[in-house]
């Protein structure tokens, strides 16, 4: 479902930010992105998002190229890749409910279809409660809760998570974790981008992609020993 | 519910009222200038109409004109295609006429002992040959005629309200573009402002898979709004002066529909194509 082949990508100011990455994500997989800071966990992330295109090679996600694909191609796609941020990325001034309705409403959905889904995520994402709290009056986890809650609104493809927990202390990232398995359980993909060994440690089973400099330098897919 | 964009719209208007109101002013006022133009044109254009019907070459002839010669001209001048009716007006007709026309002078004619005034034709021009060149040159035909003793026609105040319209015609276009200039500049800058202040909505819409078009739409219709706010305002003003000065200065007539929708549209499109430049410069850098 999403292929990277051969995959550079070069910023004209900060330079190479990544080489020669090539890796596979099929349906329904569940996967860990990781390295330091600036390893390129990002650019993947925005390059399966198209919101960057490779400077070399290409980057392939639900039969789309990043080399050929359209504009109007590119708001169709996203509808199927949800994205949630560290910084969850929350209309301050919209309920938690109104921010679920607005990716929704800005995608052309019908009012009736607003409201039925709206209430649905909010409850599968354990904020049924809160919907008419604003982003403020919630804590962060809730806050991501309402994020993620977000990127479900078109039963995406693929869950890209960037440092999803950065902000959030431990027994919240468990639980935005814990949330994360279920959605993918039913079917969703999950790129999951952090630097949080616990996690990884507490996860041994699962696909570990790791980053240093640009390069991949550990897919545990590829690993004959964690396979 | 209303639809997002005009919501954002008016939320767009709700944020930034200062420079959404002066936006429409500036459009309010070059279309002023125009509705004001439009009105001396069309008011005008209608007294020329009335005056034209009116416009006629008065050949004045000797007082030893062949009789002959005169009919064989009136006949081959009724002829051209530009002239509509040949008249000749004998002396005593012309001495009639004037005294019914200038009864003051009732005396004056009385008391001639011979009749001063001259035979003269009157030709007029067919509605659509009523031009000063049209006018002027079939003058001078007529002026040819040797027992043509010498032609009138209205050439001079005709020139000069011909030459009165172009001139303010220019004026109102250098004014009405100023203005325009003005409100085009004022709308970007408040389209600048309203996608500063939802940049973030705007990331997140096309986070989420919003078309380009559909995060364009409310800035294309705050522009559109503007427009018409100013249109409206520019109807309003100018009726306003129209309502003042038709009965006490002048006997004026509103403008046709078709005069005022064309200034509605066109302060429509001042403001849509001045916020899609803006949003063209401005969204893309979200």
């Amino acid at each position: 479902m999403i292929r990277f082949y051969h995959v550079f990508k070069q910023f004209p100011r900060t330079g190479m930010a990544l080489s020669d990455v090539t890796f596979e994500i099929v349906k329904g997989e569940f996967c860990f992105l990781t390295g330091h800071s600036g390893a390129g966990k990002s650019t993947i992330m925005r390059l399966i998002h198209m919101a960057e295109r490779p400077s070399r090679g290409d980057v392939r996600v639900s039969g789309y190229s990043g080399l050929t694909i359209r504009p109007r191609d590119v708001s169709m796609l996203r509808r199927k890749i949800g994205y949630v941020f560290q910084d969850f990325r929350l209309l301050q001034d919209r309920t938690a409910a109104e921010n679920v309705a607005f990716a929704l409403e800005v995608t052309g959905a019908r009012r009736n279809v607003i409201q039925s889904k709206v209430g649905r995520l909010l409850a599968k994402v354990g904020l049924a409660a809160k919907s008419e709290a604003f982003p403020a009056e919630l804590s962060g986890g809730e806050q991501q809760r309402v994020a993620v809650a977000r990127a479900l609104v078109h039963d995406p493809l693929v869950l890209l998570a960037d440092e999803p927990t950065g902000n959030l202390d431990e027994r919240a990232t468990r639980g935005i974790f814990e949330l994360f398995r279920d959605i993918n359980a039913s079917g969703t993909a999950v790129i999951l981008a952090t630097h949080d060994m616990d996690l990884l440690r507490d996860n041994p089973a699962t696909r570990i992609i790791e980053l240093d400099q640009g390069h991949i330098v550990y897919d545990s897919a590829a690993d004959p020993v964690a396979s | 519910m209303m639809p997002y964009a005009l919501r954002e719209a008016l939320a767009a208007f709700q944020r930034t009222p200062l420079l959404t109101a002066l936006s429409a002013a500036m459009i309010a006022l070059s279309l002023f200038v125009l509705g004001l133009f439009g009105i001396a044109a069309y008011n005008t254009q209608q007294v020329i109409a009335r005056v034209e019907t009116r416009v006629e070459v008065v050949a004045y002839l000797r007082d030893d004109a062949d009789g002959d010669a005169v009919r064989a001209a009136m006949l081959e001048l009724g002829q051209l295609p530009e002239v509509r009716t040949v008249r000749y007006i004998s002396r005593d007709s012309a001495l009639q006429i004037a005294r019914a026309e200038i009864p003051e002078f009732e005396q004056v004619f009385a008391g001639l002992e011979s009749n001063p005034l001259p035979a003269s034709l009157e030709v007029a021009m067919q509605s659509h040959q009523r031009g000063p060149e049209v006018v002027e040159a079939m003058a001078g035909r007529i002026e040819a005629y040797p027992f043509v003793e010498s032609v009138r026609w209205g050439s001079e105040w005709l020139d000069r309200v011909f030459l009165l319209r172009r001139v303010a015609g220019a004026a109102t276009l250098v004014l009405g573009l100023a203005f325009a200039v003005v409100a085009m500049l004022i709308i970007a800058a408040a389209v600048r402002m309203a996608v500063f202040a939802r940049r973030d909505e705007i990331a997140i819409m096309r986070q989420v898979g919003a078309t380009e078009g559909f995060v364009r739409r409310p800035f294309l219709l705050e522009g559109l709004l503007t427009g018409l706010l100013g249109a409206a305002a520019a109807v309003g003003l100018t009726y306003a002066v129209y309502w003042l000065l038709s009965g006490a200065v002048f006997e004026l007539e509103w403008l046709p529909p078709l005069w005022t929708g064309t200034g509605v549209l066109a302060g429509v499109l001042l403001g849509v194509l001045a916020s899609a430049a803006a949003v063209r410069r401005h969204v893309r850098h979200v």
